[in-house]
C-alpha cells in the first residue's frame, strides 16, 4: 500500500466507519465522545488548517496589527422558552461567551434564523426582544442577519445560528497549551442549572422545581480579569457536556492531569436533588453561564476577588489544580476521600430505570 | 441535602472502614446484587476504603444488562413497525441488538419516546388512538408495580392500543443460581434495598439458611454500603448466616403489600432467560392470561430471527461474580461504551461500564501486573 499517496481512494472514504454509524445519532451533537470523534475524524481533516487545529471555542487571528476572535454556534433547544431564558438569550450569550473564552471583547454578532412555517409571530417577537436585551446588556451590535423559512414539520419552531467577532486586546495565549503545572482551576459558580431547568421544563417530565437556567454573558467577568492583568492561561465555558467534558477536553489538549475535588464544586440544592432523582451526574449537566479558568497560583486570590465582586461570579471558587504528568486525564477526589478518574461520557445522559 | 449528605459523610465512612479492619481476620468475598450499588461503589471509590481482606464482586442486578439479546432484538423490530410508538426508559436505548440499537431506529425515523414512568405511555396512547403504543417493561421487582399499574389503568380507560413488552426478572432465583454454581466464590450478599422495599425480605430467609450465607438488605449511599459490608463481615466472622436489614429506613420485612398485590394481579412467575447466564426457572414475570391483550409479544408476531452473542464477551461470568470487568481481554480494547460487546458495558449500572468510566487508567495499570502476582479484587 502506498502511504505516500495522499490522493489515494482511502482518503475520500468516510473516516467514521459506516458499519458503526451509518446515520447521525443525537449523541453526535451531544458534546461527548461521539461529537469529539466526528470533529476529529471528519471535520478537522477535511478543513485542516492551523486555526482549526487549536480546537478552541473560536479562532484568534491577526488582521494587520490587530488580533481578532471569530466564532459561530447554532442553537436548537426544546422548549424554546424555559425558566431563566429562551433560545434567543442562548443564541446571543452563547456566542458572546465563545468570544469571551478566547479572551476577546465581543464587538458584533450575526444572526441566521431558520423558522418553521406556522410559527406564531408572537413567539418570534418574544425571542427577538430577548435577543435585543441580551445584545444591549453585553454592549454588542447584531450587525447582520438572515432569515429562512422551512415547511411545517421540517423544523422545530426556531433554529438560530449566531456568529461573532471580538477584539483581542492583550498578548496572552489563552488556550490549553498555555496551561502549566500547578495552575489553579477556578470555577465561576454553581453548575448544572441550565440542563436541569430544561429537563424540568420539557414535556413529559412532571416535577416542579424553581431551577432557572444560568444563561448569561460571561464577557464582563473575563474582561474584568484581563483588565486587572490576571495571567489567564486557559478559559472554557461549560456548555453541553458540563464541567467534566470541559475539563477533559483541556486535559487532553494540554496533556496534563487535572485534579479536582468533588466537594469543592458548588451545586444548588435543587439541582442536586433533581440530579439524584433522575440519576444524572451534575458534572455532565449543561450550563450556559459558567466557565473554568486556569491561572498561575500567584494570581489566584486576585482572580477570585475580581470574580466574586461581580454578581455572576459570587460563588467563584477553586476546584482543583494541574499536575504535571503528561497524561491528559482528569481525576476526582470523591466526597468520601477516594480518587477516581472523570471520563468523557458517550452521548447524552439518559434517566436510569430505577 | 437531607437523606443524602448524612450518608456520604467522609468521617463516618472512614470510621466504618476502620471498624471493618478491626473485625476482619481473613479474606471474604461479598457480592452486591444491584447495579445501582455497583455504580455507587465505583463512583465513590468505596472499595478503596475497605481492608484488603474484603473483595466485592458485582452481581446480576442491572436490568439493562440481563435483558436477553432476543428481547432487545424483539424491541428493535417492534419499534421499527411504522404504526408503533415505542416507549422506554432511557438506558435501554443504547443496548445493541443484532445489528443496531433503539437509538438507531429513532435516527432512521422510528417513533421512540423516552418516558420516565409507564403511566406516561397511557397519555401517549390516548393522544394517538390510531397508533400502537408499546412500553418496554424492563426491570426487577422494583419497576414491576408501576408497570402493573399501567396495565390496570389501561384496562380501566378502555385503551386498546397499549401493550407491554415484558422483561421482568426476579432477584432471589438469580442469587440461588449463583450460589448453586460450582464456580461460586460469593460468601455473603448485599441484597438490593429497593427490590426489598417492594418485596420485603422474607423470601431470602430460606436461601440464607440453605446455602449458609449471610444476606444483608442494603441501601445505595456510601455509608449504607459500608454498613452492609460491615454487617455481612461481622456475620461471616461470627459464623452466622442470617438475613439482616441495613436499609431499615426504607425496607420493612413484609415489603409493600399494595405493590405486591399489583404485581400478583397482572403478572405471573415464569421462567426467564438472563443475558449471559441462561434460562433460570421461575425467575421472571410474564403477563397473566387475564391481561394477555396487553402483552406486546402476543400482539406483534416478531420471532423469526436468531441472535448471536459476541464470543469474546464474558458478561455472564461478570454478572455471576466469577470474573471482574478488567479480567476480560476485550475490556477497554475491543469493548468500550461506544462499541459494547455486551450489555454490562452499555448500561450506566453495568459493572464493565462503571469500571471503564471511573477507573480505566488504574485498571490498565493493574492489568500489567504479571500473572501469579494476584492483585486483590478490592484494590485494583
Amino acid at each position: 500500500m502506498d502511504h505516500e499517496n495522499k490522493n489515494d481512494i482511502s482518503s475520500f472514504a468516510c473516516p467514521i466507519p459506516i458499519s458503526q454509524y451509518p446515520n447521525v445519532l443525537l449523541a453526535h451533537g451531544g458534546g461527548g465522545r461521539l461529537t469529539h470523534e466526528l470533529i476529529e475524524k471528519m471535520f478537522l481533516p477535511a478543513f485542516a488548517n492551523p486555526l482549526l487545529e487549536a480546537r478552541h471555542d473560536g479562532a484568534v487571528f491577526a488582521v494587520g496589527s490587530q488580533k481578532l476572535a471569530f466564532t459561530t454556534d447554532s442553537y436548537v433547544v426544546r422548549p424554546l422558552f424555559f425558566p431563566g431564558g429562551n433560545i434567543g438569550t442562548l443564541a446571543v450569550n452563547g456566542t458572546i461567551n465563545d468570544l469571551a473564552m478566547c479572551g476577546a471583547r465581543p464587538l458584533v454578532l450575526s444572526a441566521g434564523f431558520i423558522l418553521e412555517e406556522g410559527l406564531p409571530m408572537d413567539t418570534l417577537w418574544r425571542v427577538t426582544q430577548a435577543m435585543r436585551e441580551a445584545t444591549l446588556q453585553a454592549h454588542v451590535h447584531l450587525a447582520t442577519g438572515d432569515t429562512k423559512v422551512v415547511d411545517r414539520g421540517k423544523g422545530d419552531g426556531i433554529f438560530i445560528n449566531t456568529s461573532g467577532i471580538g477584539i483581542v486586546e492583550h498578548n496572552l495565549v489563552i488556550a490549553p497549551r498555555s496551561v502549566r503545572q500547578d495552575d489553579v482551576v477556578i470555577l465561576s459558580g454553581d453548575i448544572g442549572r441550565h440542563g436541569m431547568a430544561i429537563m424540568a421544563a420539557r414535556e413529559g417530565l412532571e416535577f416542579e422545581t424553581t431551577i432557572e437556567s444560568d444563561c448569561a454573558s460571561l464577557a464582563g467577568l473575563v474582561l474584568a480579569m484581563l483588565d486587572a492583568g490576571i495571567e489567564i492561561h486557559c478559559l472554557r465555558d461549560l456548555t453541553r457536556g458540563g464541567l467534566a467534558s470541559a475539563l477533559i477536553e483541556i486535559a487532553e489538549a494540554a496533556e496534563i492531569q487535572i485534579r479536582i475535588e468533588e466537594a469543592a464544586v458548588p451545586l444548588l440544592e435543587e439541582v442536586r436533588g433533581a440530579c439524584e432523582i433522575l440519576g444524572f451526574d451534575p458534572f455532565y449537566v449543561a450550563n450556559e453561564g459558567r466557565f473554568v479558568c486556569f491561572v498561575p497560583p500567584r494570581d489566584t486570590q486576585r482572580a477570585l476577588a475580581i470574580l466574586r465582586s461581580h454578581g455572576l461570579g459570587a460563588q467563584a471558587c477553586i476546584i482543583g489544580t494541574v499536575a504535571g504528568d503528561k497524561e491528559g486525564s482528569v481525576t476526582l477526589k470523591t466526597r468520601i476521600g477516594a480518587t477516581r478518574i472523570v471520563d468523557a461520557i458517550s452521548g447524552e445522559q439518559l434517566p436510569r430505570i430505577c | 441535602m437531607r437523606f443524602i449528605d448524612e450518608y456520604r459523610d467522609p468521617a463516618a465512612a472512614r470510621a466504618y472502614a476502620r471498624a471493618l479492619a478491626r473485625i476482619v481476620t481473613r479474606p471474604w468475598t461479598l457480592m452486591e446484587v444491584c447495579g445501582g450499588q455497583t455504580h455507587a461503589i465505583v463512583k465513590f471509590g468505596i472499595d478503596e476504603l475497605l481492608p484488603p481482606e474484603i473483595t466485592l464482586v458485582h452481581g446480576p442486578g442491572c436490568p439493562v444488562c440481563v435483558t436477553p439479546l432476543e428481547l432487545i432484538e424483539k424491541a428493535i423490530r417492534i419499534a421499527s413497525i411504522p404504526n408503533v410508538i415505542f416507549c422506554s426508559f432511557g438506558d435501554m436505548l443504547r443496548v445493541p441488538g443484532n445489528s443496531k440499537d433503539l437509538l438507531s431506529v429513532k435516527a432512521a425515523g422510528g417513533a421512540i419516546r423516552i418516558v420516565y414512568s409507564p403511566l406516561d405511555c397511557l397519555k401517549i396512547a390516548r393522544e394517538n388512538p390510531e397508533r400502537e403504543v408499546v412500553f418496554f417493561a424492563v426491570g426487577f421487582e422494583t419497576t414491576a408495580p408501576a408497570n402493573a399499574m399501567a396495565v390496570i389503568q389501561a384496562r380501566r380507560l378502555g385503551l386498546k392500543n397499549f401493550s407491554l413488552l415484558v422483561s421482568h426478572v426476579l432477584v432471589p432465583p438469580a442469587i440461588e443460581t449463583i450460589l448453586s454454581s460450582p464456580s461460586n466464590r460469593v460468601q455473603a450478599f448485599l441484597a438490593a434495598g429497593h427490590v426489598c422495599a417492594v418485596m420485603g425480605y422474607e423470601e431470602y430467609v430460606p436461601i440464607a439458611r440453605k446455602y449458609r450465607v449471610p444476606i444483608v438488605v442494603t441501601g445505595f449511599e456510601p455509608l449504607d454500603i459500608l454498613q452492609g459490608v460491615y454487617m455481612s463481615v461481622e456475620q461471616l466472622e461470627q459464623g452466622r448466616a442470617e438475613v439482616e436489614n441495613q436499609y431499615a429506613r426504607c425496607v420493612h420485612k413484609e415489603g409493600n403489600s399494595a405493590a405486591k398485590d399489583l404485581i400478583r394481579d397482572v403478572f405471573r412467575v415464569v421462567p426467564r432467560k438472563w443475558r449471559g447466564v441462561g434460562e433460570i426457572a421461575q425467575s421472571g414475570l410474564g403477563v397473566r392470561e387475564e391481561y394477555i391483550d396487553f402483552d406486546a409479544e402476543m400482539r406483534f408476531a416478531v420471532s423469526d430471527f436468531a441472535v448471536e452473542e459476541s464470543p469474546e464477551c464474558v458478561s455472564g461470568q461478570i454478572l455471576q461474580g466469577i470474573k471482574k470487568p478488567h479480567e476480560c481481554p476485550a475490556f477497554g480494547t475491543l469493548c468500550t461504551p461506544e462499541h459494547p460487546l455486551g450489555a454490562t458495558m452499555v448500561s450506566s449500572e453495568g459493572a464493565c461500564a462503571a469500571y471503564y468510566r471511573y477507573r480505566r487508567t488504574s485498571v490498565r495499570a493493574s492489568n500489567m501486573v504479571p500473572s501469579g502476582a494476584e492483585t486483590h479484587g478490592s484494590r485494583e
